[in-house]
């Protein structure tokens, strides 16, 4: 019998000490927790990089990227050389109501043309808004933060 | 004649008068219970805030918002339910409470009928609910409704015995049935020659007041006895095809006889409005907040173990009671009567 | 019936169809004869207390249950035909979501399973960093499980302390992966990234949190007599038979067998360098359940702790090729996942993507057991035996 006043007190004692406690709420949209440098929040596209290459599109498991690309002519780099041709991005959509936030198309991407941004806050009301056209990723651009250093003991590959 | 505003006004007019403020304070405490305890004191005792934006000032409006969002709400009956029986259940419901705050006394005069009888009056008054809520379960043609309203009669009839009991030694001791009659008891009365804090029966009848608690939990369906709601499996059991006004009357009946409850283990055991150096027309202003304070502590009691408990399983749930509480109670009586015939 | 015409729009095509050729498909037989005189409950797909949309019909007789049959398959998504599409690296990302709470350790099998076809290993440093990220999620998952058990039985309180302490174990997966819950972080050969500064101490920290708070839910919830009243001596499973219908993972360590895969099974990460225990309880009811969880959750804690101080240096990725083409053959792997074994059977024919992946989850098993588990229990007892087998929706129905 002993032990099971006991137990009941002890419960009462948690549950009275939580409550003299600070909260834990972090009030939003009046305050806000910064999420972490690596938070996968919106994908951001650095346009010159870009080679339409169409790695990132074929390899999204979802099909959430739409890519339109033509290639056009340009002057010779130097005198008497062919002239280049060179693939230049028409249209680059990221739906993100179909995007899975998974980052293949960010990994797999050899041209460094996309990066992850911690930015979150882009709902909209409308379904249709939520295809980021390419001006729109270039925007997100702003927000990519620096990568940060990494624990003692990994390899830090040299800078490509 | 009126004995609080001294003025001659008609029979009629009092009666109107005294169902007005009864309709009006009920709902009102319901709130107040609500809003401090289910919404911020839970909260802090879950590590979280509650609501905080409505009103501006830690979300105070939230409840009287969400009374009006009740009373929006388009009033669906299901279609297979006993449509007359469905809509009077939770009106049976919030009846009771409504009687049992008529004999409360909140002041020295300052109580809607003084009965002669009134804490007999208040405990049978409060077990009519069982019927609204076997109604409830019953019209609402679901199974987990009626399971719950089921669950509910067994444990509300199960818990009115020792919630009696547990009475009948403070009204052995008071001599009286009378809330005023004990209130005054207590104000008047004296430890060991000392006056200071008058004679709380929680002293002396703190086996009654344990056994008032928890029947009172029980009869409330608040964890640890809330079988008939149990939110994870029944779903909130009889009142689950209830929406709209309907439910806001359930939920006033809940709180409110929540607070008629603590009012009333506030009058018979902590001396109700009374303070005892403060007497006449003081009383009448100072013993609303009196009783008002007194409410909120025992409240808080009740509250707090609604909030850290796990529910019972029924067959515990009737164990308990048939085998340990009303013993107790029997036991705690024997006592009472024997020692007051022999001091 | 032929529905060889397209109809018009806006019209319904004219077909003569029996109403009852489709039952069916449309209301799940249901193996318990319809009698008068029982009541038949339909525990529906939604229900606060089956985790998900398990359905469960029990035929009641007033509070009792005669007998019990769950209808699972509501929430099928079709995850061994999404494979046989999809590249390594993509069904990565999608084997995250299976047990969507403990999602890091759902990659962890099926990524050992490709390159053990592939004949790599990965460096030691990527061996501990799974396992410290494995080791969390199961943290992760059990935290949410000693809150919510609470619930189920009726104490509203614990599931918020399990919430929130599992916020701080989420904080540091993101920190690391970028994916509070689905971090996608595996990759064949090692790991997507290293850790990020300030790791470490940081988990340290968050561990000394879980820790105490392993003590508040042994206060709260474990230490209470009533949770005892109603989880003591409720939904035995004997040890014999909880192996036969293929239980797994703490269900079956409650009821006294000492079988963990992460030390008797094929070794895998780096669990055989560590110092540590596998916890059991003899009684083998939902209190043992709660109880050793409760133990393994503080038990992983501490594991944490010990690779923390542990973590070599070097490489996080092995040498591969670029494009990945896992050559042909067939391989089995299962790890010890929080809800119980979990293995991927995986048939490679050398192509960028596998073949065929048979995913073996813990739940589907465990759920197995409930018509005999359920037999004679009342109708609180069930919601308590749910609550303590501890099954997520899309483990069982993948």
């Amino acid at each position: 019998m002993k032990r099971e006043i006991k137990g009941m007190l002890t419960g009462l004692g948690v549950t009275f000490r939580t409550m003299t406690h600070r909260a834990v709420t972090v009030q939003y949209p009046h305050e806000r927790e910064e999420p972490p440098t690596r938070a996968r929040g919106v994908i951001a596209l650095k346009e010159e990089n870009c080679t339409v290459c169409m790695l990132c599109a074929r390899s999204c498991p979802d099909w959430c990227i739409y890519i339109e690309g033509h290639k056009e002519q340009r002057p010779p780099r130097r005198e008497g050389g062919k002239p280049r041709s060179v693939s230049v991005l028409d249209r680059f959509d990221i739906d993100y109501a179909l995007c899975m936030y998974c980052g293949i198309c960010v990994e797999v991407c050899p041209f460094d043309a996309l990066f992850w941004s911690p930015e979150f806050e882009y709902s909209e009301s409308r379904i249709a808004e939520l295809l980021h056209d390419k001006d729109k990723l270039g925007e997100w651009m702003e927000t990519v933060p620096e990568p940060e250093p990494l624990e003692q003991g990994a390899v830090v590959k040299g800078k490509k | 004649m009126n004995p609080v505003l001294a003025l001659d006004i008609g029979w009629g007019t009092t009666l109107a008068i005294k169902a007005v403020i009864v309709l009006a304070i009920v709902p009102l405490t319901a709130l107040i219970l609500g809003y401090v305890f289910l919404l911020k004191m839970m909260s802090h005792m879950q590590s979280r805030l509650g609501p905080m934006d409505p009103g501006g000032f830690h979300g105070w409006y939230q409840l009287l918002g969400d009374g009006i969002k009740f009373l929006q709400k388009e009033d669906i009956m299901p279609a297979e339910a006993d449509r007359r029986v469905f809509a009077l259940a939770p009106a049976v419901v919030v009846l009771s409470t409504f009687l049992v705050f008529v004999v409360i006394p909140a002041g020295p005069r300052l109580v809607v009928q003084p009965l002669d009888v009134g804490v007999f009056y208040a405990l049978a008054v409060s077990s009519l609910s069982v019927i609204g809520v076997l109604m409830a379960g019953w019209a609402s043609s679901n199974k987990y409704a009626l399971l719950g309203g089921l669950r509910a009669a067994a444990q509300l009839i199960a818990y009115e015995l020792p919630l009696v009991l547990a009475v009948v030694g403070v009204v052995v001791q008071a001599g009286t049935m009378n809330l005023e009659g004990i209130v005054h008891f207590q104000q008047t009365g004296e430890l060991f020659g000392w006056s200071g804090i008058g004679f709380p029966l929680i002293l002396t009848q703190f086996i009654g007041f344990a056994l008032f608690m928890v029947a009172a939990q029980a009869e409330l369906t608040q964890p640890p006895f809330d079988m008939p709601v149990a939110e994870s499996e029944l779903v909130a059991g009889y009142m689950v095809e209830y929406t709209g006004f309907r439910f806001l009357f359930f939920f006033i009946g809940e709180f409110g006889t929540a607070f008629a409850f603590a009012a009333l283990a506030a009058t018979l055991f902590l001396g109700g409005w009374a303070t005892p150096w403060v007497h006449g027309t003081a009383a009448d202003w100072l013993g609303p907040l009196v009783l008002f304070t007194k409410v909120m502590l025992v409240a808080f009691l009740m509250f707090w173990a609604r909030f850290t408990y796990p529910r019972f399983r029924e067959d515990q749930l009737q164990a308990i009671a048939w085998k340990w509480l009303i013993p107790i109670a029997l036991f705690n009586i024997m006592l009472t009567g024997v020692l007051k015939v022999a001091f | 019936m032929t529905t060889t015409d397209l109809p018009e729009p806006g019209k319904l095509p004219d077909v003569d169809v029996d109403p009852s050729a489709f039952r069916h498909l449309a209301d799940a037989q249901v193996n318990v004869e319809l009698d008068t005189g029982d009541m038949v409950l339909n525990i529906g797909p939604q229900h606060p207390a089956t985790h998900g949309t398990l359905r469960l019909v029990v035929r009641l007789d007033g509070e009792r249950v005669i007998a019990a049959d769950p209808i699972i398959g509501y929430m099928h998504r079709g995850y061994e035909k999404l494979t046989e599409f999809r590249t390594y690296p993509q069904i990565t990302t999608l084997i995250n979501r299976i047990d969507w709470l403990s999602s890091f350790a759902n990659e962890v099998p099926f990524i050992s399973a490709a390159e053990s076809l592939m004949s790599i290993e990965a460096p030691p440093r990527a061996q501990y960093i799974r396992t410290i990220l494995t080791e969390l999620s199961r943290i992760a998952t059990f935290l949410l499980f000693l809150g919510e058990m609470g619930l189920q039985v009726g104490a509203i309180t614990p599931a918020f302390y399990g919430f929130r302490d599992r916020e701080y174990v989420l904080n540091l997966i993101e920190a690391v992966t970028g994916g509070r819950f689905h971090p996608n972080f595996n990759r064949i050969g090692g790991l997507k990234d290293d850790l990020p500064w300030g790791f470490i101490a940081d988990c340290r920290g968050t561990m000394q949190k879980v820790l105490a708070s392993c003590d508040e839910f042994e206060d709260l919830v474990a230490g209470n007599p009533i949770f005892q009243a109603r989880t003591r001596s409720i939904g035995i499973i004997p040890a014999e038979l909880g192996a036969a219908y293929g239980v797994s993972g703490s269900n079956l360590r409650a009821s006294g067998v000492d079988w963990d895969l992460r030390r008797d099974g094929v070794p895998y990460l780096v669990y055989n360098d560590l110092d540590w225990k596998v916890w059991t309880h003899p009684d083998g009811d939902s209190f043992a359940r709660y109880w050793v969880r409760l133990q393994e959750t503080r038990e992983s804690a501490r594991m944490v702790l010990q690779m923390l101080d542990m973590l070599p240096a070097g490489p996080i990725m092995a040498k591969v090729p670029r494009i990945i083409k896992v050559p042909e053959g067939e391989v089995f792997v299962n790890t010890e996942n929080p809800l119980g074994e979990m293995g991927y059977y995986v048939i490679s024919k050398g192509a960028t993507g596998p073949f065929r992946v048979k995913i073996r989850s813990a739940s589907f098993s465990n759920v197995s057991i409930l018509p005999w588990l359920l037999r004679g229990v009342y109708i609180p007892d069930i919601i308590t035996i749910l609550a303590g087998l501890y099954f997520i929706l899309g483990d069982i129905d993948r």
